[in-house]
């Protein structure tokens, strides 16, 4: 089980209060009934899917009720930081800096 | 290839079992094929072979990251069924667990395919009204599969607790007697055997690290850590890494990569006659011919390759298993595992053409790709010697998600993952 640092409740709480909530800073097209079918594909099932470092949100549903985003390494499952949400994508820190497992 | 038979054993038994040969052979890569399979697990594997039997195109390799059989193939709980919602899917999975009836004589191979039933617990009054829509929707399309009363559903599995004060009462179940379980090993092995036997080439250790494309988009082969290795035509089968193999030819899908977690206990005697599946407190169990219970957790919720998963995820399962079957509370668990599933948004597999010439696609088979091993590598076979997916999977293409023609199989898990 995971062991999450929730931005808002700066704590570190267990992966049991919270939601995996996709992938982070996907803007939704502003003129969604404008843009095409492949567009449309793309901003809706397209995902990256990353082995290694991804960006991705979270939901602190059993806490603060509050999302965030993380950066996680998807083959330790390590997290390398987390930050409130609204914030642009945030450089990962150097390793051993920021780490909440 | 020597034809394995009782007389091969006789013959063997005399002479200390040193004439047997080797399943198939490992040679160093050609510097070019006419198809290259990339991942030989059941799926890659199984269509190498149907191409060279089928199609007739044996200058084929199948290359492998590890080793033959050691991913999803490998890890998964062996289940069949064709018990499915919808006609894309129903057309898929039957047309697969035709081909399961006659696999071990095909390959001449014990794949060890027990028809042993696949009963589903209905738990409450909407798992009564989905099972008996799929009933309904399987026995109209040909497939068989009933209703069973708690009762009825006893008989068939004595241990299960139906008493009206358990904590998961049972009002019910459906069960597809034709589904069941198969030898994942031997899936692998067998087709791996047959396809060797046809001239086709098995690379393992081999880790393709790129997709090279020529002038007019179309593959020209592969970069991998054994050096280029030419082909026409190139086959992605590799489940979880799908997305990240996908990539190197610039071909973005539709997955998200997730740990499923299963797990096997002591060995005991016989004493669980079938394969039992509940949604509603998501527990599936069946009892291995070693005698092992082996037992089927869910995903995690997040992306990972991690090969691993959450403690709480099989401890769920586990509370489950004990409050349906409450003579397995002091079994000990000896062995657990994850793979990594590559899921799609509707949960309906992805088999198709991709936008690049010469590459074809078979991915997005979640938590439910074993079972679907040799349907859906024939169909694969098919789609990657004639250009164009097979009446069958005609459905399933990467470009549904563009259309919007989903295939939402609320079912493709028997459990909700």
């Amino acid at each position: 089980m995971l062991l999450i640092h929730c931005p808002y409740c700066e704590e570190d709480r267990s992966e049991l209060e919270f939601r995996w909530a996709g992938e982070a800073h996907i803007a939704r097209p502003e003129n969604i009934s404008a843009i095409s079918d492949e567009e449309f594909a793309e901003f809706f099932f397209l995902r990256n899917n990353e082995k290694g470092l991804t960006y991705e949100r979270w939901r602190h549903i059993h806490g603060c009720g509050r999302f965030f985003n993380a950066a996680r390494d998807t083959i330790s499952d390590k997290f390398l930081m987390t930050y409130k949400a609204g914030l642009p994508k945030q450089p990962v820190p150097a390793s051993g800096e920021g780490e909440t497992r | 290839m020597r034809k394995y038979s009782v007389f091969a054993i006789a013959r063997e038994a005399m002479r200390a079992h040193k004439g047997w040969d080797a399943q198939w052979t490992s040679p160093e890569p050609r510097a070019s094929y006419d198809v290259i399979i990339v991942g030989a697990g059941g799926h890659g594997l199984g269509a190498a072979y149907y191409l060279a039997k089928e199609h007739g195109i044996t200058n084929i390799a199948v290359i492998e990251k590890g080793w033959l059989g050691g991913g999803n193939t490998g890890r998964n709980t062996t289940i069949i069924r064709s018990n499915y919602l919808y006609e894309e899917s129903m057309d898929i999975y039957e047309h697969s667990l035709k081909l399961w009836e006659g696999l071990s004589q095909d390959l001449n191979y014990n794949t060890m395919y027990s028809p042993r039933g696949v009963m589903m617990l209905s738990h409450n009054v909407h798992d009564q009204q989905s099972f008996k829509r799929h009933i309904n929707a399987n026995r109209l399309y040909g497939i068989d599969n009933e209703w069973l009363t708690p009762e009825q559903a006893k008989d068939f599995v004595p241990v299960l607790d139906i008493s009206k004060t358990a904590r998961y009462p049972i009002n019910g179940a459906a069960l597809q007697r034709r589904g069941g379980t198969a030898r994942h090993d031997a899936v692998a092995w067998g087709y791996a055997r047959a396809a060797s036997d046809r001239g086709v080439h098995i690379i393992q250790n081999c880790e393709v690290t790129g997709i090279r494309r020529g002038p007019n988009g179309e593959v020209q082969g592969v970069e991998t850590s054994k050096g280029f290795i030419g082909a026409k035509k190139i086959g992605v089968s590799a489940a979880g890494h799908s997305s990240v193999v996908m990539e190197m030819a610039g071909v973005r899908v539709p997955l998200h990569s997730n740990p499923l977690q299963a797990l096997v206990s002591e060995p005991l005697k016989p004493i669980f006659p079938c394969v039992v599946m509940s949604n509603t407190v998501h527990a599936y169990i069946s009892q291995s011919d070693k005698g092992e219970l082996v037992i089927g957790a869910g995903t995690d919720q997040y992306n990972s390759y991690s090969q691993t998963g959450g403690l709480q995820i099989i401890t769920h399962t586990l509370d489950a298993i004990c409050e349906l079957f409450p003579i397995f509370r002091r079994v000990k668990m000896m062995r657990q595992w994850g793979g990594i599933t590559d899921n799609t948004p509707d949960r309906s597999p992805i088999q198709g053409v991709t936008p690049v010439p010469g590459l074809f696609v078979n991915c997005g088979w979640g938590t439910g790709g074993f079972k679907a091993t040799p349907g859906s590598a024939n169909l694969f076979a098919h789609l990657i010697a004639k250009g164009e997916p097979h009446r069958l999977a005609a459905g399933l293409t990467l470009d549904r998600f563009r259309t919007g023609r989903l295939i939402d199989e609320a079912a493709a898990a028997a459990v909700a993952h």
